[in-house]
């Protein structure tokens, strides 16, 4: 096992570079940092640009600049944003933060419900709810993350306050403008409908795979043997149906991070919520690649890690896997 | 859902016939931010424009970009997920890496940083036209589009290839071209028609996620698209025009149901196994 762990490591390692590598040619293809330095600083000194250049690694060839940009990244010697210079690391810090609290939010709320939903659904293959469950869960998807977080803004932002005369849930940011210091509850009010619109995917999808799964499971020989020792139906369902149906779940789950970092960011843009969507969007709009690579570095160093998480946890499930 | 899909369709179909006034009639005062109403069914935006007319036309250029990359990357990943399959080695090994590789990735930076990359390469331009151009929109989304088919078409080639008519082809000299136009893709056409049901959604809600953010078809060319409309929309929230958010939204939502629910029942229809498992 510890073997299996150690070369899939060893194997994440080539990609995380290869991978920062062609991040690395595609923002300088298609931003031209350069280009978009001049634009926020028309007036730098030729020692400035130098300076940026040479931080940046955007040197004449693209190997040597990587090396150059790679080798001021893991030294920590990272570069000042384009725009307003800047420190990187305490934006996307707080970036992350505040990220990492909602789609941690929005993942625990949807699995959960997710998981519940497709239970439920498939106690009774073909029932009404099951056909009840499976149509929500089939419109849920066909809904893209922008229209139902405009829909909740215009219920919430607008008719909310005009018909009951307060706001309930407020439709940006992460405090109210001005507030400083920590308060719970405000961040909990401000949160609730980003959670909703991300945790609105999750539930589509995870109720679809639980049922599935747990139809599978149900059918299996296994269950009808613990049926025929006498085993109460919950009980079967507890302690043999949910745990082997869950399998193929948590894999799946390791493997969203993707999906669910893509509808955080096109949420966070609507409700102005100061997460890494919101501060790649902004930093892409303004071309600021200093700002781009390390935020593309965590990104492609989370998937690989989730990737390793599934592979692992697979592998420790079925050992056939690991000695392939 | 069939019928309001085909009425969606003739509607784009004659919207030149069907809409009330066209893409803009001179702004009049007293016709900007109109609720919907008798003279305007759906309501009119901020320069005095019909919303129905909008929508007829942009649900017009959101199928053309919907239909066109799905059926680009659907031809090329059926070639490539067939060839993949049956040839398998170093092919098939590097092609299903960066296939893992970008579905991993969030689709929305990818799509962003690519549309960018592409852009800025001038040497391309004269075939995919200009960055604004619903054409580079169809490439840019046909880019992304075929690794799932390809995908789908490989295991589909994987499980084929093992059967006896292909290695009786094989026995009597077929070439591998043969054998993967006459026997693997036409036996996999099921599966391949549904993969192409759900490219033609996947594209128009990518269109509308790009346009969304400002990247996509730019209005400047006389097009519109659901893309823009919705995006437009996100703008006239917080003052409660309800209508140019409402309408938009449910119009995209309704036709990406309806494609979903025709693929949905064509894998029904296909699937063996599914009939088996309900």
């Amino acid at each position: 096992m510890l073997r299996y762990v150690v070369r899939r490591i060893a194997w994440a390692i080539p990609t995380l570079l290869l991978v920062t590598f062609l991040v690395y040619v595609a923002l300088r293809l298609g931003t031209n940092p350069v280009n978009s330095y001049l634009r926020s600083n028309p007036r730098a000194s030729a020692e400035k640009i130098a300076q940026y250049k040479e931080l940046n690694g955007l040197g004449s060839n693209y190997v040597t600049g990587y090396w150059g940009w790679l080798k001021h990244y893991v030294t920590l010697d990272w570069p000042r944003s384009i725009k307003g210079s800047r420190e990187v690391l305490p934006a996307l810090k707080d970036a992350l933060a505040n990220s990492l609290r909602l789609g941690a939010a929005a993942t625990v709320v949807g699995v959960v419900i997710g998981l519940g939903i497709g239970v439920f659904a498939a106690l009774r293959p073909g029932g009404r709810r099951d056909v009840t469950v499976n149509t929500a869960a089939f419109i849920g998807i066909s809904i893209p993350p922008y229209i139902s977080a405009i829909l909740l803004q215009l219920l919430f932002a607008v008719y909310w306050s005009r018909w009951f005369g307060h706001t309930l849930f407020p439709t940006s940011g992460v405090y109210p403008p001005g507030h400083s210091g920590f308060n719970a509850v405000l961040m909990a009010k401000h949160m609730a409908l980003p959670m909703i619109v991300v945790a609105i995917q999750i539930i589509a999808v995870y109720s679809r795979y639980m049922r599935s799964s747990l139809l599978d499971v149900m059918n299996s020989d296994y269950m009808r043997t613990a049926r025929s020792k006498g085993i109460s139906e919950s009980q079967i369902l507890i302690r043999h149906g949910m745990r082997n149906a869950l399998i193929p779940v948590v894999t799946i789950a390791a493997l969203d991070v993707g999906s669910i970092v893509g509808g955080l960011i096109i949420t966070e843009n609507i409700f102005d919520y100061p997460g890494m969507g919101l501060y790649f969007l902004r930093a892409f709009n303004d071309g600021d690649f200093p700002l781009m690579m390390p935020w593309m570095v965590l990104i492609v160093a989370s998937i690989l890690l989730f990737n390793l998480i599934a592979d692992v946890t697979y592998a420790w499930l079925d050992p056939r896997i690991r000695l392939e | 859902m069939r019928s309001s899909r085909i009425i969606h369709i003739g509607c784009c179909a004659f919207a030149d016939y069907g809409t009330v006034r066209g893409q803009s009639v001179g702004a009049k005062a007293s016709e900007l931010f109109l609720a919907a109403q008798k003279i305007a069914w759906l309501g009119t935006d901020d320069i005095g424009r019909d919303i129905y007319s909008r929508l007829i036309y942009g649900i017009r250029v959101s199928l053309i970009i919907g239909l066109a990359s799905a059926i680009i990357s659907v031809a090329v990943g059926c070639v490539v997920g067939a060839v993949a399959g049956f040839r398998g080695g170093l092919f098939d090994d590097v092609v299903m890496r960066i296939t893992d590789l970008f579905l991993a990735f969030p689709f929305l930076v990818a799509l962003l940083v690519v549309r960018n990359m592409l852009g800025a390469l001038s040497w391309l331009s004269p075939i995919i036209g200009n960055s604004g151009s619903i054409r580079f929109i169809i490439f840019l989304l046909a880019i992304f589009g075929w690794m799932g088919v390809a995908r789908i078409v490989r295991g589909q080639v994987l499980s084929l290839k093992e059967r006896e008519f292909i290695e009786a082809s094989r026995a009597v000299g077929a070439s591998r071209r043969y054998i993967i136009l006459r026997h693997l893709l036409p036996n996999s056409i099921g599966p391949i028609m549904v993969a192409l049901t759900f490219s033609v959604v996947g594209a128009i809600i990518g269109e509308a996620t790009l346009s969304f953010f400002g990247y996509g078809p730019q209005a400047g060319a006389g097009t519109t698209s659901l893309g823009l409309l919705v995006g437009a929309a996100k703008g006239a929230v917080q003052t409660g025009f309800w209508w140019m958010a409402v309408f938009p939204c449910a119009a995209l939502v309704i036709i990406s149901l309806c494609i979903n629910f025709i693929g949905d029942a064509l894998r029904d229809a296909t699937d063996p196994r599914l009939e088996m498992g309900q």
